[in-house]
């Protein structure tokens, strides 16, 4: 539709430090923010999206609007002046706003690149604005058309399936060892913020029950409170390890707290099950050697970190696949834009056509007394059909792909050459 | 004409289980789902089509088609198709596909390369004995063979896990521990079918020979193989063997298998070396 265009605004974790996005007046769900864009003048559609990294308005405005002064304060509110909001707020025009969604979309624009979560998030978001009624028909095609770009990065290319932090990448590989981590029971060597951090993505991806062991019980009382688990003193660290699967060790000790020769026995009570041992402590907690033993598997901090290198390796050579898909399908949906636009104006063009063919036929066939009604029928189809004919050629050309780029040019250009009313 | 049927027929259980394996191996490395699916369906018609080669040899012979090298193999691949596809209703390991269309389209070209004569069976041999001994034993091994090809897969997949070194098998073979109780299920499954094969094989001995056990090779062999596994499956049971062990025994057990039924023929003789 002439006089329209897309623009897409807002702040991400790339360029707006935590404290400016806190302070970003749209913390209170959907509902209010929505009915406050919805009073801003010349939008046509609106859609919002607010996570912890990234807030972005959408919209289709009226081109002669000037909504995106309105649009950044309403988004940056009193809190923030112009001057110091300028260096942070990114503001994209119509191609580029379908590619940055898209991106979004993909995960490409993401903190950790290939995280599946934010596909749900924009789909909340989009539920709250069509719920509300805030979006129409380039809003509502553009958004499903970033879901299934989405699906199709993702099916596609491999980036979601590679953990890119240690914790993930621990998980990854207790799921390669395990299965599933269903009923798999955890226990910490010490109460430090590490291990927490660990057991809180265990636990989040199914494991039980979680044991702490500390030097100081207080501590471990503690922790192991906020898992439901139970502590335990350091000295009945070995009556655990026959019952536990994933031990996780943290302790500040100096030097090494278990040896292979202690584990070793072990293994026989354990009837063999396979232990998996993550040793995140600087210096090491735990005997190298342990990986030597048959079903038990020691990764330490290095270790896990070469396995995030690795995977963030393999996950940027998949990005370079998915920008294109991407690319692609950024541009196949400016084609169906430019479509809509040109839509209007051929319907004038052969409008204009009929009304000429309808004149002069009224002012012709009156002179002409003699012809039979079958006649008249055939002069009738002949005025159609020269206009028709001679209107087929530009129809086409605006059709063609020819200056795609400039198709708003092209239409302009057009409507002054066939006189056709002006766009409103 | 129907001989003519028969070697069609051989030729597309060829040629269909050639396709399922490229398949399969293509899913190996771009891990699309649709493939797998295709890739799956031509395996079940390859089992289909080996069932019927085996049904039309059946007629042609007028009795169980396994008198003969070419025969025996075949069965064999027929017996590991079937483990595979009825196993895979029960669990699904990652990839497991891959492996095992691979062993069976190895089994298919090495019974393509051996004579396809038929072979009259001796008087003593005509019996319903046969089919059930044969039977048992080959479907046997087919269970033995998916266990040997998940002991593959955990080796591999277990040296990638102890090295550390994270790459192209990693994330396309299932986890340890689904490979071990894919071990231990093919084991346990294949191990009563051996068992079963060896008894009504010691009956059949004694109608045909007059005597239920005749250390002729092919029978000291089988009790070897017996004996491997009930070792590893005693020992799994009361020590909680497990895991890289299993997977070697799993391995070592087959390599048995693969000699009592070809190592035996050729090199040592006996009752049983047929279709020499």
């Amino acid at each position: 539709m002439a006089g329209e265009r897309i623009l897409l605004l807002g702040v991400n974790h790339k360029n707006t430090p935590l404290e400016v996005r806190e302070k970003l007046a749209l913390s209170s769900g959907y509902e209010e923010p929505l009915q406050a864009l919805g009073k801003i003048e010349g939008l046509r559609e609106y859609y919002l999206l607010s996570t912890c990294n990234r807030v972005e308005i959408l919209v289709s405005a009226n081109d002669d609007a000037d909504v995106e002064r309105e649009l950044s304060r309403f988004l940056f509110g009193e809190a923030i002046s112009p001057e110091q909001y300028k260096k942070y707020l990114y503001c994209y025009h119509n191609e580029e706003a379908i590619h940055h969604l898209f991106m979004v979309a993909a995960s490409l624009d993401s903190m950790i690149v290939g995280e599946a979560q934010i596909l749900g998030q924009l789909k909340e978001a989009y539920r709250w604005s069509a719920e509300q009624k805030c979006t129409g028909p380039i809003l509502n095609k553009l958004m499903h058309k970033a879901f299934s770009v989405a699906k199709r990065v993702r099916s596609e290319t491999r980036i979601g399936s590679s953990a890119v932090s240690i914790s993930y990448a621990a998980i990854e590989l207790a799921r390669k060892i395990f299965g599933s981590l269903e009923n798999k029971r955890v226990l910490l060597i010490g109460a430090g913020e590490m291990a927490e951090l660990a057991a809180e993505h265990l636990v989040g991806n199914g494991a039980k029950d979680v044991v702490v062991a500390n030097r100081t019980l207080e501590r471990a009382l503690d922790l192991a409170k906020r898992f439901n688990g139970h502590a335990v003193g350091l000295d009945e660290l070995f009556e655990q390890l026959e019952q536990v699967d994933i031990i996780v060790s943290s302790t500040g000790a100096p030097g090494i707290i278990l040896h292979k020769d202690d584990v070793k026995p072990l293994m026989r009570n354990r009837r063999n099950k396979p232990l998996f041992f993550i040793d995140i402590a600087v210096p090491r907690d735990l005997d190298p050697a342990l990986n030597d033993l048959d079903n038990v598997y020691l990764y330490d901090i290095d270790d896990l970190n070469n396995v995030v290198e690795l995977n963030k390796a393999e996950r940027d050579k998949e990005a370079v696949k998915a920008s294109r898909i991407v690319d692609e399908e950024a541009l196949k949906f400016k084609d169906w834009l430019a479509g809509l636009a040109i839509t209007p104006t051929i319907a004038a063009l052969r409008e204009k056509g009929n009304k000429v063919s309808m004149m002069e036929l009224e002012r012709t066939l009156p002179r002409l007394k003699n012809l039979t009604p079958k006649e008249q029928k055939s002069v009738e189809k002949m005025a159609a059909a020269i206009v028709s004919r001679l209107l087929h050629d530009p129809v086409v050309f605006l059709k063609s792909e020819s200056c795609k780029d400039q198709s708003e040019m092209k239409v302009d250009f057009f409507r002054s050459i066939f006189d056709l009313e002006k766009k409103e | 004409m129907l001989s003519e049927i028969n070697s069609l027929l051989f030729g597309s259980v060829l040629l269909v289980s050639f396709v399922a394996s490229v398949l399969y191996l293509v899913f190996f490395f771009n891990q699309k789902e649709k493939l797998r699916r295709l890739a799956r369906k031509i395996l079940l018609g390859s089992g289909i089509l080996q069932s019927l080669y085996i049904i039309s040899r059946y007629f042609i012979a007028g009795h169980t088609p396994i008198t003969s090298q070419h025969e025996a193999v075949t069965f064999f691949a027929w017996s590991v198709t079937w483990a595979y596809l009825s196993f895979h209703w029960r669990y699904s390991v990652k990839n497991f596909g891959t492996f095992i269309s691979l062993l069976v389209l190895i089994l298919l070209l090495i019974a393509a390369s051996v004579s396809r004569a038929f072979h009259p069976l001796a008087p003593a041999l005509q019996s319903l004995w046969l089919p059930v001994h044969a039977s048992i034993s080959v479907m046997a091994y087919g269970f033995l063979a998916l266990a040997f090809c998940g002991g593959i897969m955990y080796l591999i997949q277990e040296w990638e896990l102890k090295s550390k070194r994270l790459g192209f098998f990693f994330s396309r073979l299932p986890s340890l521990d689904a490979l071990d109780q894919l071990n231990n299920h093919c084991l346990t499954t294949g191990f009563v079918l051996l068992t079963l094969g060896i008894i009504t094989g010691s009956v059949w001995a004694r109608q045909a020979w007059g005597a239920y056990w005749q250390w002729d090779p092919k029978e000291t062999w089988s009790l070897i193989t017996w004996f491997l596994y009930a070792a590893q499956i005693h020992q799994r049971l009361t020590a909680g063997w497990r895991g890289k062990r299993a997977a070697v025994m799993a391995i070592v057990g087959f390599c048995a298998v693969l000699f009592t039924l070809w190592g035996v023929t050729f090199l040592l003789g006996g009752v049983h070396s047929y279709g020499r």
